[in-house]
């Protein structure tokens, strides 16, 4: 079979690229980060006239500067690869501005055909583009096409493969910049000719350009391979900067850029495009953002969408939620029943199945999630979001569209970080997109509620739904006053430019979103999935190892003969063999004893196994902020879940695993301990809240930041959780509040 | 002919661009997008709490921290 040829697609955001790239290669695609950062790479595969295709979707973006990430991927993609045929999706209902990045395109030399999109929407607008001319303006094949339904891609295929079929070569196109520019450009080019300056990768104009836009990403490049001509560049960019500025009070960046929209006009207005009617029309678009967006009902519309997207992805998902719970509860008793005791059994049931459980239980909230995000950001209608919020997180240095992350992550009580910190994807502006994903965490997910349920319940029971609330509130504040603090130091800078479009609302393809969906879905299995499983088995065997010495264990074996001994066979044989709800009078005493001395071996254990150890090992500091050991180990196991708090902490009082659901005996037995009063109560709570992420969490801020953003993640919360604790603590203890 | 901030246009106000003040990467942002001078420009709307803009140039709906606005004269009809 012949090669595939390589094809790219480029285009601004909204200019339907997604869904033409889903029409040309259906399901066959692949999606992948580039190495580092989370800009999605997306290839697929076709055959065309039985020529085999492998078609990049770069990033949509409205130009190619050197400033986001995904500039640079489309850029450097362009350069390093030189794809046969770059397929530029242009948006015939806006045609001006969606070829300003057609003409760096040209810049590049890159070889293009223009895939002229929404013909039908221009034409409702009354806009009338007219191909052939743009084609024989631009000399550059031109396709109409309607990407939604599919209409042209077969011509728009045939055409890109009779362009990769000629011989092309990557030269810049010439755009006229005026007199100076352009005797700028020229004394460059000669220069760069001459000293084969970065020839191999750029066309001569175009670094020569770049030079003039002081383009960072060329700048070094240029100054690291070859230093004596790139100064000389400099010099020559220098030189006509001051006089641009002098004479016109602007840098050539800028005359450059109104020269290719003048380029631009100069086509456009040359019989390209013919405008009907009138173009201040008010269209249905139009028309919804007056309710949408509008002062009062804006708001409230926004608050009912968001707590619709948040019940439609907390309250829908717990249907299959609860089929996989079951699912892996039942796999859970066959290995029980059918494996021999030991620590193999454990292993599997403890380690592997509720591991691979842990990973599969997130799997319906993150796609009903993103499919809910799918539907807002497919519609247009998240781009009004961070309209009408970013007044309010801009004060804490976030984006408007940071509010998303933070209501699923449990803005509202009872979220979940996983697939919270999975919606920062939406934010396009890398600080701010940083300091929302490691403040996310701070949110009441739905793992902490039992928590807080239980130590709320036990010691602030007349008011628990206040307190409850007041936290879901603290989490809010803390959360934002954290964002700033991370955005004056670790994160600061100045915030990325908001400047956005607001797309026109379209309805979301079906297609689109099940795709979209699904790789999102996928990439978290594949890419968090082994990575949490290997967590969960080193989890449980820090909970399990060592194991108890010999002669304890013997004490406890010894224990428990005594007491059989004393009520005789037959009540031991009824309690080994009845079943547990049936047992009658010396029976039942005997379970009950023998149940009192397995948790007293089981809180043994625990103290005895390495994440015990580490508990009262860190009684030394912990102490500070009022927990003995058996928090600090309940803390330890909340690593894996903050719900194993509960169970852990049950453990550890020697009270057997408490369900997470009946932990009212747990509460009166803390109620009933001196080292626990209101004081003490309150710092746990708060430091619950705000230590470290679950280890799930931790590994999604490694996939979608880095290890080393991860690893900060848990110092930073728990640092900041341990000092919040101890101030709370030690003052509270001072003021005898307790 | 009066020349002011695009921040400080009213709702349903138009002009044209005069110039563009801004540098580096707002200011090759705010050109990408097509804000350059002589472009036609309307103001769409405010945010519910006034901040950010929104504006109509090119057929399309922009928006803009009223901070970014400030950057960008227009020659109001």
């Amino acid at each position: 079979m012949t090669p595939p040829l390589t094809m790219a697609l480029a285009g601004n955001p909204n200019a339907g690229k997604t869904t033409l790239f889903n029409h040309i290669t259906g399901a066959r695609q692949h999606v992948g980060n580039y190495p580092g950062i989370t800009v999605d790479h997306k290839e697929g595969r076709l055959v065309h006239r039985s020529q085999p295709i492998t078609l990049t979707d770069l990033p949509g973006t409205y130009s190619m500067t050197a400033y986001s990430a995904e500039e640079l991927v489309a850029r450097d993609y362009l350069v390093n690869e030189r794809p046969r045929v770059v397929i530029n999706i242009v948006d015939a209902s806006n045609l001006e501005r969606n070829l300003y990045l057609t003409c760096q395109l040209l810049e590049l030399g890159a070889p293009l055909v223009i895939a002229l999109n929404m013909m039908d929407v221009a034409k409702d607008r009354g806009i009338e583009i007219h191909a052939d001319k743009l084609e024989e303006l631009l000399q550059v094949p031109v396709v109409p096409i309607i990407a939604r339904s599919g209409k042209g891609t077969e011509k728009l295929l045939d055409t890109a493969l009779q362009v990769a079929n000629q011989e092309h070569k990557w030269q810049s196109r010439h755009i006229t910049y005026s007199d100076d520019i352009d005797e700028a450009i020229d004394e460059m080019v000669s220069l760069i000719e001459q000293e084969n300056f970065l020839t191999d990768l750029y066309p001569p104009r175009y670094t020569a350009i770049k030079y003039l836009e002081s383009d960072e990403q060329l700048l070094t490049k240029g100054g690291n391979n070859d230093p004596a001509s790139s100064s000389l560049l400099t010099a020559i960019v220098d030189n006509i900067s001051n006089h641009t500025l002098k004479t016109l009070e602007v840098y050539p960046e800028s005359i450059i850029a109104d020269h290719r929209y003048g380029y631009i006009r100069s086509i456009v207005r040359q019989g390209v495009m013919s405008q009907n009617h009138d173009s201040d029309r008010l269209y249905t678009s139009d028309k919804i953002d007056k309710v949408l967006t509008h002062r009062l009902m804006g708001p409230l519309f926004m608050f009912a969408i968001i707590f619709i997207l948040y019940q439609f992805t907390f309250s829908w998902s717990e249907l299959p939620v609860g089929w996989l719970e079951n699912f892996f509860g039942w796999l859970a008793e066959v290995a029980e029943a059918t494996l021999p005791d030991g620590l193999m059994k454990s292993m599997v049931i403890s380690g592997v199945i509720d591991g691979v459980g842990g990973v599969l239980g997130f799997v319906p909230l993150i796609m009903f999630m993103f499919f809910g995000i799918a539907i807002l950001e497919d519609s247009g209608y998240l781009a009004r979001v961070a309209f009408m919020m970013d007044r309010i997180f801009r004060i804490f240095g976030l984006h408007g569209s940071s509010v998303m992350p933070f209501i699923v992550s449990g803005g509202i009580a009872g979220g979940c970080a996983v697939p919270g910190v999975m919606a920062t994807r939406t934010l396009r502006s890398p600080k701010e997109r940083m300091a929302t994903l490691l403040t996310v965490p701070f949110m009441n997910c739905g793992a902490k509620l039992p928590v807080l349920a239980l130590l709320t319940g036990a010691f602030f029971s007349e008011h628990q739904a206040r307190y409850m609330f007041f936290f879901t509130m603290l989490a809010w504040v803390v959360a934002m006053l954290a964002a700033k603090l991370l955005r004056s130091t670790v994160l600061r800078g100045a915030p990325t430019p908001f400047i956005m479009e607001l797309p026109p609302y379209r309805f979301p393809t079906l297609r689109g979103l099940l795709i979209h969906t699904w790789e999102r879905t996928w990439q978290y299995i594949k890419k968090a999935g082994t990575v949490i499983l290997a967590i969960s088995i080193l989890l449980w065997a820090m909970m399990t190892f060592p194991e108890l010495p010999k002669e304890q264990s013997a004490v406890f074996s010894s224990e428990r003969d005594t007491v059989i001994a004393a009520y005789g066979e037959t009540v031991a044989a009824e309690v080994l063999n009845a079943e547990k709800d049936n047992l009658t009078g010396n029976a039942e005493q005997l379970a009950e004893e023998l149940a009192e001395i397995d948790s007293r071996e089981a809180e043994a254990s625990l103290k005895n196994s390495v994440a015990g150890r580490i508990g009262t090992g860190l009684v030394g500091i912990s102490w500070l902020a009022g927990f003995d050991w058996r928090t600090n180990i309940a803390l330890v196991g909340g690593f894996a879940a903050k719900e194993v708090i509960v169970s852990t902490l049950g453990t550890a009082y020697s009270m057997g695993e408490v369900a997470v659901e009946e932990s009212e005996s747990l509460g009166k037995r803390l109620q009933s301990d001196p080292k626990w009063n209101k004081v003490s109560a309150v710092a746990a709570l708060l430091f619950i809240m705000f230590y470290a992420p679950c280890f799930v969490t931790v590994v999604c801020i490694a996939k979608e930041a880095s290890w080393g953003w991860a690893a900060f993640s848990v110092t930073f919360n728990t640092v900041f959780a341990f000092g919040l604790a101890t101030l709370v603590y030690q003052i509270g203890t001072l003021l005898q509040l307790g | 002919m009066e020349i002011i901030p695009l921040r400080q246009m009213k709702k349903g106000q138009s002009g044209s661009i005069f110039q563009v003040k801004a540098t580096g990467e707002l200011g090759r942002r705010i050109r990408e997008m097509g804000l350059i001078p002589g472009a036609r420009v309307t103001i769409y709307g405010r945010a519910p709490l006034k901040d950010p803009v929104a504006i109509r140039v090119l057929n399309t709906t922009l928006t803009l921290r009223n901070n970014e606005a400030e950057y960008i004269q227009i020659e109001i009809d």
